[in-house]
């Protein structure tokens, strides 16, 4: 097995004082699909932002690619939940993605051909060139899920980590989205997803790790068919309609 | 027609009239565009406590009979950074610290100011402005600092952008987050130092805000906007001056009433955005994309 591209090991974080996760192992190897699932508050998001260096390990390590995250940022694609992004902002989808890759360009330069293909290309992937012109204000949900994925794939990243993807998209994004990142894993992008879509989970990714503050369970969606494990990364009220949803149960 | 023209040149031929006018039309268009970046931001407020916060420097300067501009940039600058710091502290909003400094530098100018003989009447110029009392070398220092300002925002331009559309992404790619914002709250600072002449302590927030509010509802694209931004503030400040001339009115209001028309005519009659003109349905006037938005639309 390759060697993985984010590693974190053993990874504590507190938050305001209080730790949100605690001592979390987690890979991810190239061409992975991998969903993070687990109730609100579960850490979900914290540990994605922790791959990135947003928020620092109070014990542990995190290591992409070899660096750290703060050196490794040109390999990483982060696509935050939708509420992250001033979407009243006066800009076009094509001026949204490119600022993907504003940081790559120097202060005095203008944006280069590869800067532009690299745009296009992103656009193109996620069927949204021909509204390339188009204010982002006037986007629908799965619109702007589009641009902030091909915001991310403007950057080509080695690692691609998505933040509730398909909350509140509609059925042709959900349909594109599934085809693209299954494309993604099989061009060698690592990429892992925080979901509360449990259903589109299972069918699409190749590991699920169920979190809950610890890492409650982490392999095959197939190999998750544990009742115990569900329980304990939901609690009693919940885990049963996601158990009969997910047939764990007969 | 000759008549028109011959108002239209008057006051030209005034030494302190042509400065007047060259201080009202540089502080227009450094404010617009500085402005359009305040507004995306929805940092008006921190214009307001920034135009505040340069009194005590100025204040300071009168004192010691130093240079007006330099005082309050200086004392702008040490606010902005005051608040960029403060506002760390999560268990404080920035408002609140924002409130709390704009307030306090207020007091200090105006105990400062208090220490000079007969300071009513300085209090007032500082407060609403003394467009007809600017000097040569004013009216150097504001194209000075307006160039450096102008220039600053064209290099950090797309910056600025990508850290207002979404800090966390912005962060994620390694973007100074935190240098960018001290960046632009020191480019405010100076584009209100340089306007304060014209308008005054209390209405130079006008300057800042009401050109480039006017401009986004007349645009949806920022490269638009930071053109017809600077547009209207200095034909809205040029136009409130002659108005100010013809009929011998205070002129810091005359400017901010200028522009206050102009928004209003932006928000009643703006393409598309405005109250009387914009299309009756709420939907995305869009062409392509019926199925998503059907499906969204049942789902």
């Amino acid at each position: 097995m390759s060697d993985p591209v984010l590693d974190i090991a053993g990874a504590t974080v507190l938050l305001g004082g209080r730790e949100v996760l605690s001592d979390v192992d987690f890979r991810l190897r190239q061409g992975e699909l991998v969903g993070l699932i687990g109730p609100n508050g579960a850490g979900k998001t914290t540990l994605l932002r922790t791959a990135l260096g947003l928020v620092p390990v109070h014990r542990g390590s995190v290591v992409v690619g070899g660096r750290a995250p703060r050196q490794a940022q040109g390999a990483l694609g982060y696509v935050p939940q939708r509420h992250e992004f001033a979407w009243d902002f006066p800009i076009t989808v094509e001026g949204a993605v490119a600022t993907g890759r504003t940081h790559l360009t120097g202060l005095l330069r203008r944006r280069t051909a590869r800067d532009r293909d690299a745009v296009t290309g992103a656009l193109d992937r996620v069927g949204m060139a021909d509204l390339r012109t188009r204010p982002v204000g006037e986007l629908s949900g799965g619109q702007r899920q589009r641009v902030l994925v091909a915001r991310a794939l403007a950057l080509r990243p080695r690692v691609l980590l998505l933040d509730e993807p398909f909350t509140g998209i509609d059925a042709p994004t959900q349909e594109l989205l599934s085809t693209l990142l299954t494309d993604l894993r099989d061009e060698g992008v690592a990429v892992l997803m925080t979901t509360h879509d449990l259903a589109a989970a299972t069918s699409l990714c190749s590991r699920l790790c169920l979190l809950n503050r610890v890492v409650v369970a982490d392999g095959e969606p197939a190999a998750l068919a544990d009742t115990d494990i569900w329980l304990r990364t939901f609690g009693l009220d919940r885990a049963g309609q996601l158990l009969k949803a997910l047939g764990v149960t007969g | 027609m000759s008549a028109f023209l011959e108002a239209l040149i008057a006051p030209w031929e005034y030494d302190f009239w042509r400065r007047a006018l060259l201080v009202a039309l540089m502080s227009g268009v450094v404010c617009g565009v500085i402005g359009s970046h305040v507004v995306l931001r929805g940092m008006a407020f921190i214009g307001d406590a920034v135009a505040h916060s340069v009194f005590p420097g100025i204040a300071v300067a009168f004192v010691l009979g130093l240079d007006l501009v330099l005082g309050g940039a200086v004392a702008g600058v040490v606010t902005a950074l005051l608040i960029a710091v403060f506002t760390q502290n999560r268990r404080l909003k920035e408002d609140s610290v924002i409130g709390i400094f704009f307030a306090a530098s207020f007091g200090l100018g105006i105990v400062i100011l208090s220490t000079a003989p007969g300071y009513g009447g300085s209090l007032e110029s500082f407060l609403f402005g003394s467009i007809l009392g600017i000097s040569d070398s004013d009216v150097l220092s504001v194209a000075v600092i307006g160039a450096a300002v102008l220039l600053c925002t064209g290099v950090f331009n797309s910056r600025f952008v990508a850290t207002t559309l979404d800090r966390e992404q912005a962060r994620a790619v390694g973007l100074p987050v935190f240098g960018l914002d001290v960046a632009l709250h020191v480019m405010v600072t100076l584009a209100i130092v340089i306007s304060l002449q014209a308008v005054g302590n209390v209405l130079v927030l006008a300057l800042l805000v009401t050109p480039a509010a006017a401009a986004r509802l007349l645009t949806d694209r920022l490269g638009v906007m930071m053109l017809l931004a600077p547009l209207i503030g200095a034909g809205g400040s040029v136009l409130g001056l002659y108005l100010s001339y013809a009929f011998d009115l205070a002129a810091g209001g005359l400017i901010v009433l200028t522009l206050t028309a102009v928004f209003l005519l932006c928000w009643f009659f703006a393409p598309r955005h405005g109250l009387l003109t914009r299309p009756r349905r709420t939907a995305p006037a869009t062409a392509a994309p019926a199925p998503a938005a059907v499906a969204e639309e049942m789902s």
